[in-house]
């Protein structure tokens, strides 16, 4: 955690597992709502649970039929379980784990998400 | 260790893999399949059709085979089995050692001795290979047709519709569905079909598929000639015995091989199951008979009391097509003294026929065409032999609606089979209500895996749920979802009540957790209802359609539709159309509401496409939203020789009025200027019918999937009158339908269905007539085009980029050229990024 205080400067970090990004101001995202985040060839969606005051962050493809477009979807929660609807078909997806809810589809991929001094940062693993 | 393997990975294949280790993971186990693929779904086969993937279909994901410890081998097929050392060869040479050996290779799709048959364009409906060709083949021609008129031909004949080709269906009896309907059924189906544009020639014998290479045409018996480009043979199965036969055992003469009661063959040690095997001299064409017997040959082989076969009832429902069929039981009344009860209504479309035993008491079988909402409750009736009304003739006439329906799934007996594909009774459904604290269906579902096949049985969960739950004293209301304890009628009353403005307050205050795709979207449209404020200042609770105020298209695009009121447009806004069109390379099309649809704009350009749209005199057209989308017009008296009213300026005064209400689902109207109803105003929402008088007011009329036609209202009002009686009426609607209710299907659960809507809304039974006008006016005043605020709000405006850490925008998308202009790919043959 340490090392995070240097993140004014840097706009990546890199820790044992991930590398970390900036990816934009906390302002940027809509409150209860996601926006998409561009990491080199990479769409990332990343979500503010302004309400449970948690940040996630996921593929921005959908597995459904191919779509970049779960940043657009609606997220809510499911028995707690915090979860992102695709808005083309309404697939929902956990932000915990990735786990396809309706059974249906593949999972996605989940990435870490960290708040520092107004910034948001992604972890990326390494390959 | 016992060794299994099993030949052919089919759906029964695949069950019996699943069945067998559900069990024990004692045996090893070993599935050789000649398909590229693993197991997939071939009941649903169609629905790749429809935008379903392979893999969508898929039985089970590759890993599910390893993770069950079940070995195995795609694109292999079994040609030998040496019975006396027990082993199988395939052929690539691949052998394998077996000590139980248990053939579930199927069928084929049987094709006649026809001259001809081996032409280009001739096919088979059984693989998702003979599917994909199918549609490529489909893409150069025009005219194709089915033979056969069974079960499978016809939809076969769905899917060549769904591919936009001009359909013919050849059958060789003289009826449509001969196995499963009687004449006067098939009489009504065809005309169904013909209907859907699938054109029926019975009683033709095809003589010879014709053409130089390729198909050209189908010469028949009678002489007669059908030119066709394409031809789908659907004239039955021939279960594929081929390795049986040639290792010695014994098969049918006309194909299968033959199994006794425990689905053995005539070597102990080999069992078949599935379509492959005969039973009694049957070969079973379903899914269920073959999980049935997959269940016997597991119990067998793990040494539980067996569990003999015993044939299996054949009722069936055609699915997909369109048009309700089901038979069950003895379908035409060939059990002696049995008497047909029949009803026909051929303006509709309708044909029941029951069969009773003699003396009257039981069910025996019967056949629906056009309505087989009773088809479960029927087939339950004759397998469990519940005893008959007195007059059974009312369980064919009239409309038994859905309480009645209800009733009769608690008269079944517990161990009535509820889902036939998976074999759950509706004891088994109850014990998980009443035992394991099951509350939802999707719980019952992933217990039980009634309603995960075919799902024809999801009715009567649902109904058996409802009524579980209820004699166990939960009330079962119509919650909005796990976050609200209240209907959406409830929810409105709150927010009116306590002046709730917002999502989150509203959540806070009466809710629970954070809110769901359900909810939020239900209590959006219920804020606009109620306040008609901007909805852009909560987009995230907007279904996306909403949020970006525009709809969102295959491939992540949007489309731009300005409001046209009445359809009627000025030479210089068409132009302006034009113009932006080609600026921002939109493809445009005329829709089906009277107005322009341009589509293909990206997140970021929707703004500047507004602005120049509203610079020319446009607001938004509320496509995007549960809303008003369009009032059509025909040209009316100001032009038509017939027309007794200006009805393309009464459908703008009616556009204009209603433009930007938020409603539990989208409205429609229509004004049509005289009797001949060029609008089609009587398949709108709300629909006007000039008359020499005034207007006819018609409502809950409505097109779409189940059409319905509008029913009257009033007739001969004045324009005034008219416009108070909409006001009411739509008001009445908001407040009190279910979300995602468009006004028919509202009628037609209301008690007391039109009278009592009269009533309310003419004669002021309730008083509350003059507040519906009130709360209207009150919306009306509030009306602000939504995009011209976005278009000037620069905090709004931002929110339409599609990266928030960069300006770029997104790379992914892509576009073909199709006519002249810009679409997206086809998303069903994009299997990767
Ligand atoms: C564009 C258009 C087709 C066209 O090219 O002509 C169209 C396109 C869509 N229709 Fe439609 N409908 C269009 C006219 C119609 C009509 C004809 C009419 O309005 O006279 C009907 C039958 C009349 C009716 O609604 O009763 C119609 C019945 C439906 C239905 C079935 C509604 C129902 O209650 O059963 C749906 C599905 C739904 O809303 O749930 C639907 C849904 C859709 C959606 C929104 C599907 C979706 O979610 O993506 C399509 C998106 C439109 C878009 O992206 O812009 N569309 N749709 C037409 C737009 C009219 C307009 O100017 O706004
Ligand atoms: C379009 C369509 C719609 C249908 N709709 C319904 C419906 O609504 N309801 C219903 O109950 N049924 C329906 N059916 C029928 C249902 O699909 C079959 O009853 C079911 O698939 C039979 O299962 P099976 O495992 O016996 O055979 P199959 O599913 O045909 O599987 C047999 C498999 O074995 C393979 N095989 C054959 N020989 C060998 C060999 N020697 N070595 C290795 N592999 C081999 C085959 O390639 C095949 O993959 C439909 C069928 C089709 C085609
Ligand atoms: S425009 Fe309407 S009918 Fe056409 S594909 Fe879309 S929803 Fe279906
Ligand atoms: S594309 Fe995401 S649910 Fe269909």
């Amino acid at each position: 955690m340490e090392q995070l205080n240097e993140l004014k400067i840097a706009t990546t970090v890199e820790t044992d597992n991930h590398t970390w990004f900036r990816a934009a101001r906390v302002e940027d995202f809509p409150a209860n709502g996601g926006a998409c985040v561009k990491y080199g060839d990479q769409q990332i969606a990343v979500f503010n649970f302004t309400r449970r005051n948690e940040w996630y962050a996921c593929q921005n493809l959908c597995p459904h039929k191919m779509q970049m477009a779960l940043s657009r979807g609606m997220i809510g929660s499911q028995e707690g379980e915090p979860k992102v609807a695709c808005p083309f078909h309404k697939k929902t997806f956990s932000l915990r784990n990735g786990q396809c809810l309706n059974a249906e589809e593949q999972n996605i991929t989940v990435y870490p998400v960290r708040i520092e001094n107004g910034f948001v940062y992604i972890g990326v693993a390494k390959p | 260790m016992k060794r299994v393997v099993v030949v052919g990975n089919g759906m029964v294949g695949y069950k019996f893999c699943e069945k067998l280790r559900n069990r024990t993971s004692d045996h090893e186990l070993i599935i050789y399949g000649e398909e590229p693929r693993p197991a997939y779904d071939r009941v649903h086969l169609s629905s790749y059709f429809s935008g379903k993937t392979a893999d969508d279909l898929l039985m089970a994901p590759a890993s599910w085979y390893q993770e069950n410890n079940v070995t195995l081998f795609t694109g292999e097929l079994v040609t030998e089995i040496d019975r006396k050392h027990k082993t199988i060869r395939t052929h690539t040479g691949k052998t394998d050692h077996y000590d139980y050996l248990v053939l579930a290779t199927g069928s084929s799709a049987f094709v006649p001795s026809i001259e001809g048959a081996e032409r280009d364009g001739v096919f088979v409906y059984r693989t998702i290979e003979d599917l994909n060709q199918i549609m490529s083949y489909g893409k150069k021609i025009k005219k194709a047709a089915v033979m056969g008129g069974g079960l499978l031909g016809l939809e076969a004949a769905k899917a060549l519709i769904d591919l936009g080709l001009e359909t013919h269906v050849v059958e060789f009896a003289q009826r449509l569905m001969p196995r499963q309907l009687d004449d006067a059924g098939a009489a009504i189906l065809a005309y169904k079909l013909s209907q859907l544009g699938i054109a029926i020639n019975t009683g033709k014998s095809t003589s010879k598929i014709e053409g130089n290479g390729k198909l050209e045409a189908l010469y028949f018996t009678d002489g007669t000639v059908l030119p066709v480009e394409m031809l789908v043979i659907s004239a039955g199965i021939r279960p594929r015995d081929e390795v049986a036969k040639s290792c010695g055992l014994n098969v049918h003469a006309r194909g299968g091989v033959i199994v006794d009661d425990s689905l053995r063959t005539s070597d102990e040690n080999i069992f078949a199951i599935g379509e492959v095997a005969v039973h009694n001299n049957m070969v079973y064409g379903l899914v269920a008979p073959g999980y049935d017997m997959a269940e016997c040959v597991v119990r067998e082989i793990v040494g539980e009391t067996p569990k003999l076969f015993t044939g299996y009832d054949m009722s069936t429902k055609l699915k997909l097509i369109g048009v309700d069929v089901g038979s069950f039981g003895d379908v035409f009344g060939d059990t002696p003294g049995s008497i047909p009860i029949a009803f026909q209504d051929k303006r509709n479309g309708v044909y029941k026929r029951i069969n009773i035993s003699a003396d009257g008491k039981y069910l025996l079988g019967g056949i629906l065409v056009g309505d087989a909402a009773q088809y479960n409750l029927f087939h339950q009736m004759v397998v469990n032999k519940m005893p008959l009304p007195a007059q059974p003739e009312s369980l064919i006439i009239g409309t038994p609606g859905k309480a009645a329906e209800g009733a009769g799934v608690k008269s079944l007996p517990g161990t009535a089979q509820i889902c036939s594909c998976e074999n759950v009774c509706k004891d088994d459904l109850v014990t998980q209500i009443t035992e394991k604290g099951v509350k939802t269906i999707q719980e019952l579902k992933k217990n039980t895996k009634a309603c995960t096949g075919c799902g024809g049985c999801t009715p009567m969960v649902n109904d058996i749920l409802k009524i579980t739950l209820e004699s166990m004293g939960f009330k079962v209301k119509k919650n909005l979802c796990e976050h609200f304890d209240y209907t959406r009628q409830e929810l409105y009353d709150i927010i009116r009540v306590k002046g709730i403005k917002d999502y989150e307050a509203l959540l806070n205050s009466h809710g629970k957790g954070d809110g769901c795709e359900v909810c939020k979207p239900a209590v959006a449209s219920l804020l606009a209802s109620i306040w008609n404020e901007l909805i852009s200042e909560q987009d995230t609770i907007q279904d996306t359609n909403d949020r970006f105020l525009a709809n969102i298209q295959r491939g992540g695009t949007y489309s731009v539709v300005p409001r046209i009121a009445g359809g009627e447009i000025t030479p210089a806004k068409l132009m302006a159309i034009g113009r932006i069109a080609e600026k921002y390379n939109l493809y445009t099309k005329i829709t089906g509401g009277q107005r322009i649809d341009m589509f293909g704009a990206r997140v970021d350009q929707l703004p500047d496409i507004w602005q120049e749209l509203i610079a020319e005199g446009f607001e938004s057209g509320h496509a995007y939203g549960k809303a008003l989308r369009t009032v059509k017009s025909c040209v009316g008296s100001t032009w038509c020789r017939f027309g007794v009213q200006d009805s393309v300026s009464f459908a703008i005064f009616v556009e204009d009025r209603y433009k930007g209400l938020r409603a539990p689902h989208k409205l429609k109207g229509a004004v049509s200027g005289c009797i001949r109803e060029c609008a089609e105003a009587q398949s709108k929402d709300f629909g006007i019918i000039a008359t020499e008088k005034g207007w006819n007011l018609y409502v809950c009329g409505n097109g779409g999937s189940h059409p319905q036609h509008a029913k009257l209202l009033v007739s001969d009002v004045d324009t005034d009158t008219c416009v108070k009686l909409i006001d009411r009426f739509l008001m009445f609607y908001i407040r009190t339908a279910d979300p995602l209710t468009r006004t028919a299907t509202w009628l037609n659960k209301m008690e007391g269905g039109l009278e009592y809507l009269r009533d309310v809304i003419v004669n002021d039974s309730l008083g509350i007539g003059e507040d519906l006008e009130k709360e209207m006016q009150g919306l009306i005043d509030n009306y602000q085009c939504e995009w011209k605020k976005v278009v000037e709000t620069p905090e709004l405006r931002a929110r339409f980029r599609h990266f928030v850490n960069d300006e770029s925008a997104d790379e992914t998308l892509s576009f073909v050229d199709m006519r002249g202009q810009k679409c997206p790919p086809d998303w069903n043959t994009k299997t990767t990024r």
